[in-house]
């Protein structure tokens, strides 16, 4: 991993994967504790949401999916919120009304997390068709699974960025398994990238656990979008490090992965690997990367204590946010 | 002021919004070549960025117009009802739920035209209306004009408008002609029923291609000294209940014609808000001349047996009379 992405931009993807292991890590400790329900766990997958954002602008959008804790943080997202979210509290992004799967941030250009797979993927082909109308520079990326690159909705909207030419990144986290199933029983060609021939745009297999390679692949897909050269498929060979959700090995004995598959993967964990490459490069030095970890888990600890001092939504909430203005649901 | 055709109608709507907003574009299967008529002329006046003839892929098409409608523009897509189940994901779980899921975060200034072709021959996949489905899904505006002025107005409304809001255009009433503002300032405002015709003696509420079967009936119907109140709702949601309700305190009989299948159908809320708010007020009981709780049939002694008609109105307000 030889790169001449500078310095800051490296402290910054380093900072931003260490927020995202540690917040996933704190939501573990909350919901062993029983303060959270089961959620989707982004650890093992951080490089590709931030070596992914790392490439992009704050004017750019992204959406994601039911595994999205990583997205918004990865785009800059501020945790306080994210964690109120997901306790359900009315300080979260979206006042305590969508949760773990829908923690979106439109502040920082999220589109929306979406918890039905591979829904959000036409939205981003749409952002991106109003970047083409109003001839603006801005793009989208849009974050699905190996399990969602099998919805029509995928699809359909690959189709249609090709053929309308569209600023838009489509970033396969292909993590193996939807829930139990492995990609190789569900796909028929031996990449996800593979099918980027089928629409006429480039397809590029990234190796989903190094950050830098994300970053360089996305960037390029993203120089090629705002020159007007239209859609990239990125598939982002990948791998998630826990069950589908916590909760799941409690009720479901599941041998779908063998242990020594798991070891092989968490032996190329994206944050050793970024923090190797950096510090064997001379960029940094180990004790800067640890100082990076710790004002990471810092900032998640003061999170988790800005959500749990957060009120729940109060009842005159409920109908709130149905429309635009108030009006009587019925 | 002139006499226009309600499909006309429909498109000086879309044309003079088109022309006001340059935020607002059309998308759907042919609108270039408009082969469902409302969209005639507007490719040639408005061009290719603002007229988009889109591949036949409801779920992908649906899903960008949210998607461009979150960012600012304000897309007007145009489908048939029984095309919009191909891309009901998009519909409920993006269009309708984005911005309650993200507490008011997302503003998606989108209409879906659905144009709602039944009654002539087209069968089971070709003649839906489905607008109670989507008042049962909430987050969206369900707007049902019933006269082309209104068809004017309330599509000018609903471009306008900040929410999703799905326009179901009766096939039945495209043909039809009234008088049609010219005033590009001319809007009909959402949750304002119409009342069509003044009475004292039995309401009848009228949706969509019911409108002219209601306005008839009551003109057969004051031939017997029948005074008939017909009021056309116009939007589902909002629902213009204090018209409703007002009527049926003065009446104190009702009649809901509604060319959705029966069941859970736009007349079954309407009677059920009546019956928890002014069963007092009622001196017979509610009637509903809905469609046949059937799959449209193709052979046409099968199919005219489905749909409201004059007749089926009259029928009903005769029993409410007793």
């Amino acid at each position: 991993m030889t790169t001449n992405i500078s310095k800051d931009l490296l402290l910054l993807m380093l900072e931003r994967m260490w927020r995202i292991r540690h917040f996933e890590l704190k939501l573990t400790e909350m919901y062993n504790a029983g303060e959270i329900g089961g959620v989707h766990l982004y650890i093992g997958e951080e490089a590709v949401a931030v070596g992914a954002c790392a490439a992009m602008k704050d004017s750019d959008y992204i959406a994601g999916n039911h595994r999205s804790h990583g997205h918004p943080i990865a785009k800059g997202a501020n945790l306080n919120k994210a964690m109120a979210e997901i306790l359900g509290r009315i300080d979260g992004y979206c006042k305590g009304k969508g949760g773990s799967m829908h923690l979106a941030d439109f502040s920082v250009g999220i589109l929306g997390e979406s918890g039905i797979v591979a829904s959000s993927v036409p939205v981003a082909t749409g952002a991106a068709l109003a970047s083409k109308l109003q001839g603006e520079d801005f793009v989208s990326a849009v974050f699905f699974g190996d399990g969602a690159s099998n919805q029509g909705a995928c699809h359909e909207a690959m189709n249609l960025a090709s053929v309308w030419n569209l600023p838009v990144i489509f970033i396969c986290e292909n993590n193996q398994y939807a829930v139990t199933t492995s990609y190789r029983d569900t796909v028929a060609v031996e990449h996800i990238s593979d099918r980027a021939q089928a629409y006429n745009m480039p397809g590029v297999l990234v190796d989903g656990q190094d950050a830098i390679a994300m970053y360089e692949a996305t960037a390029e897909a993203v120089q090629r979008a705002r020159n007007g050269e239209g859609p990239t498929l990125i598939e982002a060979l990948t791998y998630r490090f826990e069950e589908h959700s916590l909760g799941l090995e409690k009720i479901r004995k599941s041998e779908y992965r063998e242990d020594n598959e798991i070891a092989e993967w968490r032996r190329r964990d994206p944050l050793d690997l970024l923090t190797k490459s950096m510090v064997e490069s001379g960029t940094v030095t180990q004790a800067e990367c640890d100082a990076i970890s710790a004002a990471a888990h810092a900032a998640v600890e003061e999170a988790a204590e800005f959500a749990r001092n957060s009120p729940v939504p109060d009842e005159s909430e409920l109908y709130k946010d149905m429309f635009f203005s108030e009006m009587p649901v019925v | 002021m002139a006499e226009k055709m309600f499909m006309q109608a429909l498109g000086m709507g879309i044309s003079e919004e088109m022309r006001a907003d340059p935020k607002v574009f059309l998308m759907g299967e042919d609108v270039r070549a408009s082969v469902y008529g409302a969209a005639t002329g507007l490719h040639d006046e408005f061009g290719d960025d603002r007229v988009l003839n889109t591949p036949l892929s409801e779920n992908g098409f649906f899903g960008a117009a949210v998607g461009a409608a979150a960012v600012g523009m304000r897309p007007v897509v145009e489908t048939l009802t029984s095309f919009m189940w191909v891309g009901m994901d998009q519909l409920v779980s993006q269009a309708a739920k984005m911005r309650y899921m993200f507490g008011g975060q997302a503003t998606l200034p989108v209409v879906f035209r659905a144009v709602m072709y039944y009654g002539g021959g087209s069968a089971a996949h070709h003649s839906d209306r489905s607008y109670p489905v989507f008042m049962n899904i909430g987050g969206l505006k369900v707007v049902a004009p019933g006269t082309p002025a209104d068809a004017k107005g309330l599509m000018k409304t609903a471009i306008r408008d900040n929410d999703p809001v799905i326009m179901f255009e009766d096939g039945t009433l495209l043909g039809t002609r009234g008088e049609v503002p010219d005033d590009p300032d001319f809007t009909v405002p959402f949750g304002v029923a119409n009342i069509l015709r003044p009475g004292t003696d039995v309401t009848v509420v009228a949706i969509a291609g019911s409108v002219p079967h209601a306005v008839a009936a009551a003109e057969e119907m004051a031939k017997e000294d029948v005074s008939v109140e017909v009021i056309d709702p116009r939007t589902l949601v909002p629902l213009d209940k204090e018209t409703i309700l007002n009527s049926v305190g003065k009446t104190g009989r009702l009649v809901v014609a509604d060319p959705a299948a029966k069941v859970c159908s736009a007349a079954s809320e309407i009677m059920s808000i009546v019956g928890e708010e002014a069963f007092w007020d009622l001196q017979a009981p509610m009637q509903k001349v809905a469609s046949k709780q059937v799959h449209i049939p193709f052979a046409q002694s099968l199919e005219k047996l489905v749909y409201p008609t004059r007749d089926g109105i009259i029928e009903a307000i005769k029993k409410t009379l007793g």
